[in-house]
């Protein structure tokens, strides 16, 4: 076996192995699937949320709800994962073995790419049983939930390897709900007065949900959006980089 | 001449933790297809020695050479070092999800020609077909599973650190005859333990630390070798200078503690039958006389209290 092809080897399973210990997990699947669902029949059969008098309620809160999926997987999942694998000391018992953190960040990569794709599909599943129908434009959505991860786990990492694992746990759901109410999420940032309309738009959270409003509603991509992503995305990795740590 | 080159090799190592010095000028060697076994008593810097082997902690200063590449490797030989190289931490390092097999065929799927699992598991008494996950198995089982995961690679060296703390008596048998089977194989393994059973079983080559360093070291044989003695029992301070008379110059007659006389040295059968005829006149009975040599465990105690 090739070294190009041993490094792929252990990256697959390292991703396979993060995957099926994630959907194993019932307060991961709690937070990446059920909590997105009931929020998008929340969204959907009520007007309590500014989202039900949009242009496109259904695709708005769609939107909303892939968003909310994307930082519960990529971010609150993640940091509190690794957390927990650092503390238990697997990480530790890793980092001993011929796995390199490149090898072992991008399973987990693609581990949360896996959990997103399939909370997204139950989340779309959910929104055609209510009524929504996708449009051609529609799938720049899929650009839009591949950026979002790539801008919110690299911060998850950069939690995990900064705190213990009790206070990554609260920092994260803390974090996830904050972004939630106040990020441009549950409460859109156009909700919002002017001045701090414009912060939103460029957290992580207002980007993605803009993204993905952009793709759902005008079956556009939203340019802008997408590179304050890919902005967030950078400096990430590189704060993840330079902090991480397996012990 | 490559077979002549140490397994491990470690010269003059310091590793601090939080400002204190936990190792303190270690030198240690451990020869390829060797069992070396490190003892000494809690906080002598055992664990922070093996972590510091395989790359968990940074030295001080100090040397440390694994199987002939000077640690830390550059990356490029990072990848054929570790391949050859087997941990178990003292505590940790599983998934507590995960089941038994899956862990271990996990750690497998890190290395080139790993051993079969299933196998390496049920070698250890775990069996491979259970369902239950590790953090509903009890602690020796999860030793068992650590085990087999520092196994499961085929390693070269193996750091086994504290390994059947938490084995029942049939895992440490299934434990130490796998080991043999390695040793044999030709597999070098560096231990941690407190369980003199382990040592006296395993171990080529012992390595006593204190306070960070190396007290003492040498084969079993060579520890316990030169302690032969003949001990009794008796009235409390009793006047021994007639024994002391009648024996050779190179013997020690101790009282420690009261009531109880040891005689060490160069024991030959006329001392044997020197004291034995003075505990005939002295009244002292024969089944209080024993010949023999301390325990190891009393031997360690003494090099460490001694240290």
């Amino acid at each position: 076996m090739s070294a190009a092809s041993a490094s792929a080897h252990r990256t697959r399973s390292q991703a396979l192995w993060e995957t099926r210990l994630l959907l194993r997990n019932g307060e991961q699947l709690l937070l990446t699937i059920i909590i997105p669902v009931v929020l998008l029949l929340v969204l959907t059969l009520t007007d309590v949320l500014p989202q039900a008098t949009a242009p496109d309620p259904l695709a708005t809160s769609l939107a909303t709800v892939l968003a909310v999926s994307v930082i519960s997987s990529a971010f609150t999942s993640l940091a509190i994962a690794t957390g927990f694998e650092r503390r238990s000391g697997a990480l530790r018992l890793l980092s001993t073995t011929p796995l390199s953190p490149v090898e072992l960040l991008t399973g987990k990569a693609l581990a949360t790419v896996a959990v997103t794709i399939v909370s997204s599909a139950v989340v779309v599943a959910s929104a055609l049983l209510v009524g929504w129908r996708p449009t051609p434009g529609s799938a720049w959505a899929m650009v839009s939930l591949v950026v979002g991860v790539a801008a919110w786990a690299p911060w998850g990492l950069v939690l995990a390897g900064a705190l213990r694992a009790e206070a990554v746990l609260a920092v994260a759901n803390g974090a996830f709900l904050a972004f939630l109410l106040f990020g441009g999420i549950v409460i859109p940032a156009s909700a919002l007065p002017a001045a701090l309309a414009t912060i939103v738009e460029v957290l992580p959270s207002g980007a993605l949900v803009n993204s993905l409003t952009a793709a759902l509603t005008d079956g556009v991509l939203d340019v802008t959006a997408t590179v304050i992503l890919a902005g967030w995305s950078a400096l990430g990795v590189l704060v993840a980089a330079r902090t991480f740590r397996w012990t | 001449m490559l077979a002549c080159v140490p397994a491990l090799e470690i010269h003059d190592l310091v590793v601090r933790r939080s400002g204190r010095t936990i190792v303190a000028g270690l030198d240690l060697t451990a020869q390829p297809g060797q069992v070396t076994a490190l003892v000494g008593p809690n906080g002598a810097g055992k664990t922070t020695t093996v972590e510091t082997c395989v790359g968990l902690r940074r030295p001080f200063t100090g040397s440390i050479e694994l199987l002939g590449a000077r640690v830390p490797v550059p990356r490029k030989a990072r990848l054929r070092l570790q391949e050859d190289i087997g941990i178990m931490l003292q505590d940790g390092g599983l998934y507590s999800t995960a089941r038994p097999l899956e862990m271990v065929r996990h750690i497998a799927a890190m290395h080139a020609n790993p051993d079969d699992p299933a196998t390496l598991l049920d070698a250890l008494g775990i069996d491979p077909t259970t369902r239950t996950t590790l953090r509903r198995m009890s602690g020796g089982e999860q030793r068992r599973v650590s085990a087999a995961a520092a196994l499961v690679g085929r390693p070269r060296l193996a750091f086994l650190d504290e390994p059947t703390t938490g084995l029942d008596a049939a895992g440490r048998r299934s434990f130490h005859d796998l080991v043999r089977q390695r040793v044999a194989d030709g597999v070098t393994f560096v231990l941690t333990t407190h369980l003199m059973d382990d040592v006296e079983r395993l171990a080529d080559h012992v390595v006593v630390m204190a306070a960070g360093r190396n007290v003492a070291q040498g084969s079993i044989t060579e520890l316990v070798g030169s302690d032969d003695s003949v001990s009794f029992r008796g009235p409390m301070h009793m006047n021994l200078d007639e024994l002391r008379t009648a024996l050779p110059a190179e013997c020690t007659l101790t009282e420690a503690p009261p009531g109880h006389y040891r005689v060490t040295g160069s024991l030959d059968p006329m001392v044997l039958a020197a004291v034995a005829a003075w505990c005939g006149q002295h009244g002292v009975p024969t089944g209080s006389i024993s010949v023999g040599r301390r325990s190891l465990d009393e031997i360690v105690m003494a090099l460490v209290d001694n240290a």
